[in-house]
């Protein structure tokens, strides 16, 4: 192997640092939607992730004999992320925060400190709360949480959210589960700028909205550190298939970004050398 | 005394703590985080909180999620 080849995969190797937690894989990859937890543990496995999210909910009191996610989740393998979904406002968004982080410690999971905090404004858009979410940013960093915080892509938002203490803040490529992609690069970029001036190594991380894999590329090469998803994978017509592509489009897109992409040009530049051509056939 | 568990009404004998409790529903312990009028209790406090009327708990587990 080449000294240079070997040298930028070196670079590549470099791994996802959110706040005191470190990660193998830049792709974190959401446990909902699938068809079955069987299908979900062998996409986990295949999109090779080692940090996934999971939801908090009533454990159900009639059927028993309901499967537990946790029976399908290594939890030696995977850093788990509990999440606050399906909360509306800050004070519900901390209490699951607190059962979330009861479980995962009863679980000797790592991921006990942390959380990835969702406080919704409408079931409709399943956009974030911005005010509620600020706050409950500022009462879950005073009670020692690490919080990676869903938010959309407006750059002044992500920056206070920031100021407020969230260790990573995750601005939405489009709305949950929507599969646009990211629709406004121009906002993740500015929100790239504000987050990493002065702290390169801030994380940010695409949350929300891939659909496919160039949508992950696309992300990835913007200069996000990370992506999550879940629907992308989950409810795509072969989830095993597209495990494995969103992994490649995450390695694609981040080895891109670190290469440096061309200008785009207006005009053609030749590949070939324009010297040293054959006499043409006069005309 | 009655109690509500999870939105659902129950009777339970008078001084039940909350890991008595977890085991008549047969719930894994250790999957499972409660909630006592909307304070978390931890853990290790389950086999000594005794349960009040008209407690209102949420037991609650993970679930796959994004």
């Amino acid at each position: 192997m080449a000294a240079g080849t070997h040298a930028s995969d070196a670079r590549l190797d470099d791994r996802l640092r959110v706040g005191t937690h470190t990660l193998a894989s830049r792709l974190i990859v959401g446990t909902g939607k699938y068809a079955s937890y069987e299908l979900m543990g062998e996409a986990l496995a295949l999109s090779g992730t080692d940090c996934i999210t999971v939801a908090v909910r009533r454990e159900r009191l009639i059927d028993k004999q309901g499967q537990n996610i946790l029976d399908f989740i290594d939890t030696d393998r995977y850093t788990l992320l509990p999440n606050t979904a399906g909360c509306f406002t800050a004070e519900d968004a901390v209490r699951v925060a607190r059962l979330g982080r009861e479980i995962l410690l009863g679980l000797e999971n790592p991921g006990a400190d942390w959380v990835k905090l969702e406080v919704l404004a409408d079931t409709k858009t399943l956009l974030p709360d911005p005010v509620a979410t600020l706050a409950a940013t500022e009462l879950l960093v005073a009670e020692g949480f690490q919080v990676l915080c869903y938010t959309s892509d407006d750059p002044i938002m992500a920056r206070r959210l920031k100021q407020a203490g969230a260790v990573s803040v995750m601005p939405a490529g489009s709305p949950i589960g929507s599969g646009q992609g990211v629709l406004n690069p121009n906002n993740i970029r500015i929100c790239l700028e504000y987050l990493k001036e002065g702290d390169p190594d801030y994380p940010v991380i695409v949350d929300a909205g891939v659909g496919t894999a160039s949508d992950v590329t696309i992300a990835m090469e913007l200069g996000v550190d990370g992506v999550l998803l879940n629907t992308g994978i989950a409810h795509a017509g072969d989830p095993l298939q597209m495990a494995q592509a969103m992994r490649a489009a995450t390695e694609a897109g981040r080895r891109a970004y670190l290469a440096g992409r061309i200008p785009k040009k207006l005009y053609a530049t030749a590949s070939s050398p324009e010297t040293g051509t054959i006499a043409p056939k006069p005309r | 005394m009655n109690i509500l568990v999870n939105g659902v009404p129950r009777e339970v004998a008078d001084g039940t703590t909350i890991a008595a409790l977890l085991a008549q529903l047969e719930m894994p312990a250790r999957q499972v985080a409660v909630e006592v009028n909307l304070e978390l209790v931890p853990r290790a406090e389950h086999q000594r909180h005794a349960l009040c009327e008209a407690d209102r708990l949420e037991i609650v587990t993970l679930v796959g999620g994004g």
